[in-house]
């Protein structure tokens, strides 16, 4: 925070004083106007020498979605090495713009960036931490699991094309269930999230119409349904709602108890959304050959795979200039390391270690300091 | 300056100086409006420009506003930016009245610091507060109550129908005015007290002495001699009400649609920035956001302008009188 205000005001502290010193010497509102601009200059420096000595922080910006673990992980961190990390949850796209603009260590999106963006801003991209979608509904009688969905039927549902509970396509899937003549309320993230990215991405892939009708992105728009802001606001409208059916991150199911729905995945296996369906989607994904670690873990194969799981990933420059850059891999390797348990206290879901090992060959091979290989850390 | 002997007493000449400096200081402070405001519009029009350029005159007229595809219209949030603020200052200003009324004319003395404290208190209520009591305490009575009751009342009824079709949400247009009525009413009912307050005494004792009953000095005496106070207050209440971003993005649905049922989910100007904003990728989409801004700016200045030239006919005709 001091940063910006340091540059604009070392250097010219004593400039406005003495101009204002030279013609009013002797009157009392220019000497107090004057002492008023000394004391100013006096709390600029001390800004400037406090963030002098925080200058050892590694600054990150971008995606809301990983931040409570980002944040727990810079304090534990902290107490261990003293290095602290300051991290902007502004949203994924204003990661990207200030990585890019290069006014932080490192950037965080929710949404990866193509092997071409990457290449021609000189930026790597690697995901550091898992998580996962959940559909969620309010139906009278249904409990937690009971409801088993699939893609091709959400995005019917989304898409206006089904609209009562007891459609034969979603009876179908639930032969042993009684499901009432209801009419389906959609609810929708409103706001841009990683959320909105995962589950419209997966219901492209998997529905030819939701990819032309509507398409994948953070935001997008919506034929039916009604909008709520953040994760906090699709739970609330699905419980308020007979007959809604909403979406919401794995932590925030597991952490409310909500009505979550089984789905069927890309082998035909029907899964319960807990943390290692979303890592069996994660190991089961070809890393290796996904070109700049592009790949979105929707509709991934093995029998064990939550269909609807993403990556939050970390940009950074390939050569930088950062002298914060070697202390920020040093944090995240950290991370995978020691953080894992911290992740799944707070319901992430840590990457696999097959993962992690790639993770730190592209490392070794792509990111240097001033020409110099960042990684293995000295 | 030193150079110039003025044969003044140094004191004079001291305090001169001073007022000197005094004046410098109250000029460059109003200066520092207009350039702010000169940058704010600036910013607007360069960070708006290519999506203005990309879609022009359509920018307005369309309702589709589609990441995906790169396309976007504006008329959507412009349509519900006016009708939430319509229904908040439909709500807002009679019973703004009714309270300013009753605050200055029938209340009993000791009872009038209290409630009007309470109504000012009202404005110090931060607005994510009154989104969050929307949406879990308003929300739900109008769901599962208020709307079912319009939806089977008025629902079936040719034209005035409309306005109440669709499943009852519990959060749509109509919420959003609501609890916009709410947080404007503090505003224009404070600025209301205080014009009826400067009511002349002798005038309203006059009007009592000829025969007069309350209600008629309240209309005849009360209301026409503070007319342009109280479209201050109004213009005040709808500023607040067009621009508040928050608590509607709470209640409002947030659905790039066009409805005519105000029951229906829509959006507004500042709730699709709010939401948006921050995981906008691309030059289009956030120039698009950037333009609405644009656009709430020149509709809230339109609304301004418009109640000056109103009160300046006001004033003329006053003073013809």
């Amino acid at each position: 925070m001091c940063l910006a205000i340091e540059r604009v005001n070392v250097g010219n502290p004593g400039a406005p004083t003495d101009r204002i010193r030279q013609p009013f010497q002797e009157q009392g509102v220019s000497k107090l106007l004057s002492r008023l601009m000394v004391t100013l200059g006096a709390v600029v420096l001390a800004c400037g020498a406090t963030s002098r000595g925080h200058a050892d922080d590694i600054s990150g910006a971008g995606a809301t979605f990983p931040y409570p673990i980002y944040a727990k992980w810079a304090e534990a961190y902290k107490q261990q090495t003293g290095i602290g990390l300051n991290y902007q949850s502004i949203g994924s796209g204003g990661g990207i713009k200030q990585i890019e603009a290069g006014t932080v260590t490192f950037g965080a999106s929710d949404k990866p960036l193509e092997a071409a963006d990457l290449k021609q801003n000189g930026l790597v991209q690697w995901p550091m931490i898992i998580g996962g979608v959940v559909p969620v509904v309010n139906i009278p009688g249904i409990k937690p699991g009971d409801l088993i969905l699939d893609g091709p039927t959400i995005a019917a549902i989304y898409l206006g094309d089904i609209s009562r509970w007891n459609d034969p396509a979603i009876q179908k899937l639930n032969p042993k269930l009684s499901l009432p003549k209801l009419d389906i309320a959609p609810v929708y993230r409103s706001d841009g999230s990683g959320t909105n990215f995962l589950f419209t991405n997966y219901l492209s892939k998997v529905s030819p119409g939701f990819s032309q009708k509507i398409g994948a992105n953070t935001s997008v728009q919506w034929p039916v349904g009604i909008g709520a802001k953040g994760n906090e606001g699709v739970a609330n409208q699905t419980a308020q709602t007979g007959g809604a059916i909403g979406y919401v991150e794995f932590a925030y199911v597991k952490q409310t108890g909500m009505t979550y729905t089984r789905m069927l995945n890309h082998d035909g296996k029907y899964v319960v959304p807990e943390a290692k369906a979303f890592q069996a989607a994660a190991a089961n994904a070809d890393w290796a050959k996904a070109e700049g670690y592009y790949l979105i873990l929707t509709d991934q194969p093995g029998s064990d795979s939550w269909p609807i799981t993403g990556a939050s990933f970390i940009l950074m420059h390939t050569d930088s200039k950062d002298a914060q850059t070697v202390a920020a891999l040093k944090f995240f390797d950290w991370a995978y390391k020691s953080g894992q348990k911290m992740a799944e206290d707070l319901d992430y879901v840590p990457l696999p270690d097959k993962v992690t090992k790639l993770v730190q060959a592209t490392w070794l091979q792509s990111l240097k300091v001033n020409g110099k290989p960042a990684w293995p850390a000295r | 300056m030193s150079s110039i002997t003025i044969p003044y007493h140094p004191q004079l000449r001291r305090e001169a100086r001073a007022e000197w400096l005094f004046r410098g200081l109250t000029v460059a402070s109003a200066a520092l409006v207009l350039i702010i405001l000169a940058g704010v519009l600036m910013a607007l029009c360069v960070g708006g420009w290519p999506a203005l350029r990309t879609f022009r005159f359509g920018f307005l007229t369309h309702e589709v506003w589609n990441p995906v595809t790169d396309q976007f219209g504006a008329l959507a949030p412009l349509y519900g930016t006016v009708i939430t603020s319509l229904i908040a200052m439909l709500i807002a200003v009679p019973l703004a009245f009714g309270i300013a009324v009753f605050l200055t004319e029938t209340c009993p003395l000791w009872l009038r610091a209290p409630i009007a404290s309470c109504i000012e208190l009202l404005a110090a209520v931060p607005s994510i507060v009154f989104g969050i009591w929307g949406l879990f305490v308003l929300a739900p009575v109008l769901q599962h109550s208020v709307q079912p009751w319009l939806i089977d009342t008025f629902g079936d009824l040719p034209w005035l129908g409309k306005l109440f079709r669709g499943p009852p949400y519990g959060i749509g247009l109509m919420t959003a005015g609501l609890v916009l009525a709410v947080m404007v009413l503090p505003f224009i009912t404070s600025v209301m007290r205080e014009v009826f307050l400067a009511t002349p005494r002798s005038l309203k004792e006059a009007a009592y002495g000829l025969g007069a009953t309350q209600w008629e000095v309240v209309w005849d005496v009360v209301l026409s001699n503070s007319r342009a106070g109280i479209i201050g207050g109004i213009m005040l209440g709808l500023g607040r009400a067009l621009g508040e971003t928050m608590a509607v993005t709470f209640v409002v649905g947030n659905a790039h649609r066009i409805s005519t049922s105000l029951l229906a989910p829509g959006t507004t100007i500042s709730a699709s920035i709010a939401n948006e904003f921050t995981e906008a990728v691309g030059t289009l989409y956030t120039s698009s956001l950037i333009a609405l801004g644009l656009l709430l700016f020149v509709l809230t200045f339109t609304i301004i302008a418009a109640a000056r030239l109103l009160l300046m006919q006001i004033e003329r005709r006053g003073a013809r009188v």
